[in-house]
């Protein structure tokens, strides 16, 4: 297993910052969503 | 014919099944990222390429996925419109916003190989013009679902917008074929990858599919519950 991209380390490290910022994000904004959900349910369920 | 399905499709169901099934889809698409990543860095450089192939794993995967989502959510209108099922509404209008991300992801990923290799960020060729529309159709399917405040109606006019864009599907997939493109024909089906990459490239090709197919459902389960809890105050109202 090698990480040396030389010389196109100036594209590659971008291309996976941007995948994991972005399917990172997704994935945490799609929990979030999910529990906010679950919350108000549950809130709603016990008045 | 379809009635098997319709039987899962029922929503307490579904969140039953889900739920169980849910945990080991995740760990599954972990370990199968985790396999496809450590796969694709222990690859010698390419030939031509360089170690710029490394795009090549993330690129690709986002590529197939972009036109997996809208497939899939092309299914679910057809179902939407013919059967008037509540989950086929749902189905479809969650998987939109993960399409639109691995559009993105295809777009700049692609961008971020073509400059190195093709001497250019962009080029307003076949295959990379239609996958940039296939993008604002996911942004502009979004946008009418929120659009339209009758659910009922909002579903009828998206699976129909949906479907309408399903057209541009061929046209990505045979763009290359169609018009001279800078961006290189089919090579998988055509074996034009070496094996060496071949690996794992369709690991993570297996990766991202299992990934979205979590996230779909989590999002099916959370707009479930959402309509739930929207019920429960319009009863209480």
């Amino acid at each position: 297993m090698s990480f040396d991209v030389a010389p196109y380390g100036a594209f590659i490290w971008p291309a996976y910052a941007v995948t994991v910022i972005a399917l990172g994000g997704l994935i945490v904004w799609t929990i979030a969503k999910w529990r906010a959900a679950k919350a108000k349910l549950a809130a709603l369920e016990k008045q | 014919m379809f009635d098997w399905l319709f039987r899962y499709a029922n929503p307490a169901r579904f969140l039953g099944l889900s739920g169980a099934v849910l945990p080991w889809l995740a760990a599954v698409t972990v370990l199968t990222i985790g396999t496809g990543l450590y796969l694709g860095f222990s690859a010698p450089p390419d030939y031509q390429q360089g170690r710029t192939v490394l795009i090549m794993f993330i690129h690709v995967p986002a590529a197939s996925m972009a036109t997996v989502v809208y497939l899939s959510m092309a299914v679910a209108s057809l179902f939407s419109l013919v059967n008037r099922h509540i989950l086929a509404d749902v189905a479809a209008r969650t998987a939109a916003p993960i399409g639109a991300v691995f559009t993105l992801l295809a777009l700049a990923t692609g961008s971020l190989w073509g400059k190195p290799m093709w001497g250019t960020w962009w080029e307003w060729d076949g295959r990379m013009t239609s996958t940039l529309v296939q993008f604002f159709l996911y942004l502009g399917y979004s946008a009418l679902w929120n659009a339209i405040e009758d659910e009922t109606k909002a579903a009828r006019i998206c699976a129909i917008l949906a479907l309408v864009g399903a057209v541009n599907i061929p046209i990505i997939k045979f763009s290359v074929d169609w018009w001279a493109t800078l961006h290189q024909g089919e090579s998988i089906v055509s074996g034009h990858v070496a094996p060496v990459f071949l690996g794992p490239l369709l690991t993570m090709m297996g990766g991202y599919f299992l990934l979205f197919l979590t996230l779909w459902l989590v999002r099916i389960r959370t707009m479930i519950v959402e309509r739930r809890a929207r019920n429960l105050m319009g009863a209480e109202a």
